[in-house]
């Protein structure tokens, strides 16, 4: 790397720069100045225009949460049509809308966009930086995915949302059986969301490799970090496919393309391919980061580093890459030969090995610890619990033959509910605990919080076990009602009965996070004595993050000394680092030893993002009300608003650290 | 929430609920019934019940499966509460343990887990191996086609006189492999009698096929397992096993065109040429219509509406009436039928035996 990194030397030798190193006193003088340089405008100019990771996070958080309290009261309503046999408190026709957009809410607007939330507050803290890579791209990627949100929602007060489910099989879903505008909004929303999953993916991976604080090597990064960045190298390999079938069947729907029109020789099963080829994986997309979340908070309240960090980062994207060659198990009844059939059964089978690690990783972790009973502390074991029984019933899954009759079953709709709820849910409720502090600055409630636990634990496991049973009773899915001689009056009900238990326990959390809010006491930087990066700042960070860029000597810069037959080595030094004040700056380090490299430029508060964002929604409504004058309007508006936001800044020129002659003086400090 | 109909087997909701929460315990004790499926409290329960080659190999490994996987779960949720609340000496405070050490639960609890997963591996390919194909020929070839929201199957036969056509009800003979090619006419359906075998999806454009048999004479009840639309929850259909003698009587009486109208029924069959033929056939008749179920001997047949009524001339009639209430969005509209039409239309159906 080094000499990657040197040959770059001295190509432009007006931007070479050696940054000084000195410390910057709280309350001094020249700290204000970081803060004037760092800080948003007041008002709707910042509010529109800022590229501050913690409040795009933030916006994430919050607008992540206001659709799943949509999706959940979706669900509500269908486990009161499913409460008891033949019910018409919903028709068909409303229930199916109902199902699709739970599905579709909950798995592209709540759980994806809820780990990017975390994952764009944290990374800069955790990494050591003051910012994302693309600042800029990270404000697009949430204007994109506020706008695609509200895109999915906007035929649903019409009685026109998506129907035909979030999997939206062809020819259900084409030109010839759904004839309103339901399944162009999902497909154009699809499309759009793309967008902003795609430009946030490439911001993940791109921060990884660049934005690390000097000593950060790779073998150092929090384990939430690995979950965020393997679910971004696959979102870029998983997302060309769904977009790529949701443009296809636009295009069928629209111009008459035939993609998956059997009547002209197109081939509906191809749907089912590219949408799970993008599907599996995506699954993953929304449980690795959140595994990865209680990798790291959880030894927190064990009071001990987590056993096995290179076995769970290895796990980690080992589960991603069996991930895209296990597909097919989503296919298992549409006839394919037995041969193509065992494979994918046998890899979905060996896909469980990873997760096993991650298992016995935390158990042992626990085990080994003290653990401190704190509210984060039981959604984290809890949520091992849940991985446990759901990736059990995911196992059963993977065995082909049983898999022909627990398919398209409740028993599926028990397992992914344990999985994405499980692997989810409860680990960012526990991950909202946690972090609650450094966001506002306030603890929440303890007592509320346990409170929250146990209801939701409780209510969780009441209402989606007998789902289960219901589907071993050759409960289908999909159904909007059912006859009492099949026998699921008795599971059905206590299903919805424990559906709304845990609907209460998710109250709880909400108003636990409304009360304290104002109310919470006093957190401190570092209320829960947590060895990670995020709480050697204040609560709530700075607007710089960093006063100066801290070196880091080991994974737990904040535990350092006080751990039991830790050896010798050299201290993190958060106190006194490179001082970098002439504009946004941050420090550019190479990608494996994490060796500062360049002094990067960062780009100042701009409105180009959301009119980007704006301008590119816009265009999709253009193609859905099929204006195309309009259309074409918007997308070049779209790249005006781009070209002010490219247009080159001789100011934003970056500066080579002069890394040559640096090393010599500082190369020693990192191993 | 509407009120149901009497005589219907719907009944307003949680009114009427028989509260068992036992019923799981007493299934998993009871012993197997030799009874038909259709009288089980659970027709589609294919983890308790199997009655065919088909399914019972599925049915063994579930439970292999489910015993397994749950003592293991209930062990490694075990070790996760020991975990919890294991006594520890108390040790200074702010001092963190060390880092390494615990790599051995890793290393065992993956072993053990990888060796149990590749056993498992095996078992289901052997059981795969077991159920893909039938042991001896077929002794019956059905196309089974899919449509929004009922199923037509056409019995095949090398001669083409004695081929013929019925709906939303398969007779099989007992004891015997029947092979059926599976199709659609419109959107993705999945064929699925759960205790004679899994599901299989019915592609449009694609032919799938399958194997069924059932051991013991009786009624089994099957549901489309993948979504389809409006009224995915109403389309079920009935397989009945029978000796070969009932099947074969069976198959020639299905086989016989309608019986010729006599007098009092002409009012009723005229309606049903005007009303009804466009969309169903009767055989021997000018009705021909292909979108829904051939009617020649529509009362040969259990139910309904793809399985949503038993077949009662009230049903029937309540049914053709009033379609769109029992059955939201399916593609028989409600038919405004004056009294006296109802009666010349009943009385016609009638004779369809």
């Amino acid at each position: 790397m080094a000499a990657t990194d040197a040959t770059q030397h001295r190509i432009e030798p007006l931007l070479e720069r050696i940054p000084e190193v000195g410390r910057i006193p709280a309350g001094s003088a020249i700290e204000a100045r970081l803060e004037r340089i760092w800080e948003t405008a007041p008002g709707w100019r910042g509010w529109l225009s800022t590229v501050d990771h913690k409040t795009i996070g933030v916006r994430y958080l919050v607008t992540a949460f206001l659709f799943l309290v949509i999706g959940g009261i979706e669900a509500l309503f269908l486990r009161i049509q499913l409460a008891g046999p033949d019910m018409a408190f919903l028709t068909p026709e409303q229930y199916n809308q109902l199902f699709t957009m739970h599905g579709v809410t909950m798995i592209f607007l709540y759980a994806s966009p809820v780990l990017s939330g975390f994952s764009n507050y944290l990374w800069p803290l955790l990494l050591g930086s003051r910012d994302m890579a693309f600042p800029r791209l990270n404000a697009l990627s949430y204007w994109i995915f506020l706008f695609a949100g509200l895109f999915m929602y906007i035929s649903f007060p019409l009685g026109q949302a998506p129907n035909a489910g979030w999997f939206n099989y062809v020819p259900f879903s084409g030109p010839v059986y759904n004839t309103g505008p339901n399944i162009d909004v999902f497909a154009l929303g699809m499309v759009l969301l793309g967008i902003s999953t795609t430009v946030g993916s490439i911001n993940f991976v791109v921060t990884l490799f660049r934005m690390r604080a000097p000593g950060m090597t790779i073998n150092r990064v929090p384990i939430l970090v690995w979950g965020t960045l393997t679910a971004s190298v696959a979102n870029l390999f998983a997302i060309p496919a769904v977009s790529l079938a949701f443009f296809l069947l636009w295009l069928d729907r629209q111009i008459g393309a035939h993609f998956f029109d059997v009547a002209n020789n197109g081939q509906p099963l191809l749907w089912q391919h590219l949408f799970w080829i993008f599907g599996h994986p995506w699954v993953y997309v929304v449980v690795l980061p959140a595994m990865g979340i209680v990798s790291d908070a959880l030894p927190t309240f064990c009071r001990r580093p987590l056993v096995g960090y290179t076995a769970v980062a290895l796990a980690t994207m080992a589960t991603m890459l069996l991930g895209f060659g296990v597909w097919v198990h989503h296919m298992f009844a549409t006839g394919l030969p037995t041969v193509a059939l065992s494979i994918f059964g046998a890899a979905s089978m060996v896909i469980s090995i990873p997760s096993a690690v991650a298992v016995f990783a935390w158990i042992a972790t626990i085990w080994l610890g003290k653990p401190v009973f704190k509210t984060p502390f039981l959604f984290f074991a809890g949520f091992v619990a849940l991985f446990i029984i759901g990736g059990m019933s995911g196992v059963m899954t993977a065995a082909v033959p049983l898999d022909w009759q627990l398919n398209e079953t409740y028993f599926i709709v028990a397992h992914l509910h344990y999985v994405l709820l499980g692997i989810n849910v409860f680990p960012v409720v526990g991950a909202i605990y946690y972090w609650f502090p450094k966001f506002t600055g306030r603890m929440m409630s303890e007592k509320l919080g346990k409170w929250s636990f146990w209801t939701m634990f409780i209510g969780f496991n009441a209402g989606f076990f007998p789902m289960h049973i219901a589907g071993l009773l050759g409960m289908p899915r999909r159904i909007y009602t059912y006859p009492s001689r099949m026998g699921w009056d008795e599971v059905n009900l206590i299903t919805t009965v424990g559906s709304f238990i845990f609907a209460v326990g998710v109250l709880i959390f909400l108003v636990n996070v409304v009360l304290s809010l104002k109310r919470g006491a006093w957190a401190g930087a570092n209320p829960w004595d947590a060895p990670t990066l995020e709480w050697a700042v204040s609560s709530p960070p700075p607007a710089y993050n960093f006063a100066t860029i801290p070196t880091i000597a080991s994974r737990h810069p904040l535990w350092e000394g006080r751990i039991e037959g830790e050896r010798e080595h050299s201290r993190t030094r958060l106190e006194e680092g490179y001082l970098l004040m002439r504009g946004r700056e941050t420090l550019g380090t190479s990608p494996i030893d994490a060796k500062p490299v360049v002094i990067l430029k960062m780009p100042e508060d701009s409105y180009t993002p959301f009119l980007v964002g704006l301008f590119v929604s816009l265009l999709f409504v253009g193609l859905l009300l099929h204006s195309w004058t309009f259309t074409a309007l918007m997308a070049a508006s779209s790249c005006a608003a781009l070209s002010v936001w490219m247009w080159p800044r001789r100011k934003l020129g970056q500066r080579t650290t002069g890394y040559r002659s640096a090393s010599a003086e500082r190369g020693g400090e990192s191993p | 929430m509407k009120a149901s109909e009497s005589g219907f087997d719907s009944r307003s909701a949680i009114r009427n609920l028989r509260f068992r929460i036992t019923f799981l315990a007493l299934s998993m004790i009871a012993a197997r019934p030799s009874e038909a499926a259709d009288t089980l409290d659970t027709p589609l329960n294919y983890f308790l019940y199997s009655y065919g080659p088909a399914a019972t190999p599925i049915m063994h490994l579930g439970w292999l499966m489910t015993a397994l996987l749950s003592a293991i779960t209930l062990i490694v949720i075990l070790l996760l509460v020991i975990a919890l609340v294991r006594k520890r000496s108390s040790a200074a405070p702010g001092v963190i343990g060390a880092e390494s050490g615990g790599l051995r639960w890793v290393y065992i609890g993956t072993g053990i887990s990888t060796f149990i997963l590749a056993g498992l591996t095996v078992y289901f390919l052997a059981v795969l191996n077991a159920v893909a194909k039938p042991t001896e020929t077929p002794a019956l070839t059905l196309t089974v086609t899919g449509y929004d929201w009922w199923w037509s199957i056409e019995y095949e036969h090398a001669d083409p006189a004695k081929r013929f056509v019925t709906a939303n009800e398969i007779h099989i003979p007992v004891g015997r492999p029947v092979l059926l090619k599976l199709k659609s006419a419109d959107v993705i359906h999945a064929f699925w009698v759960p205790v004679l075998a899994g599901k299989t999806q019915m592609i449009p454009g694609l032919v799938n096929q399958k194997w069924i048999q059932a051991d013991v004479p009786g009624i089994y009840v099957g549901q489309c397992a993948q979504f389809c639309g409006a009224a995915h929850a109403h389309m079920n259909l009935e397989v009945v096993a029978e000796s070969d003698r009932d099947f074969e009587k069976w198959q020639e009486a299905q086989r016989r065109t309608a019986f010729p109208v006599s007098g009092h029924n002409e009012h009723g069959y005229k309606l049903f040429m005007d009303r009804c033929g466009g969309c169903h056939a009767v055989r021997g008749t000018e009705a021909e219509g292909l979108h829904g179920p051939d009617l020649t001997h529509l009362n040969s047949r259990r139910r309904i509406a793809a399985g949503l009524l038993t077949n009662t001339p009230d049903h029937l009639m309540k049914w053709i009436t009033r379609a769109q209430y029992f059955k939201p969005g399916a593609r028989m509209p409600s038919i405004a039928l004056s009294d006296s039409e109802a009666s010349a239309l009943a009385s016609y159906l009638s004779t369809l035996n």
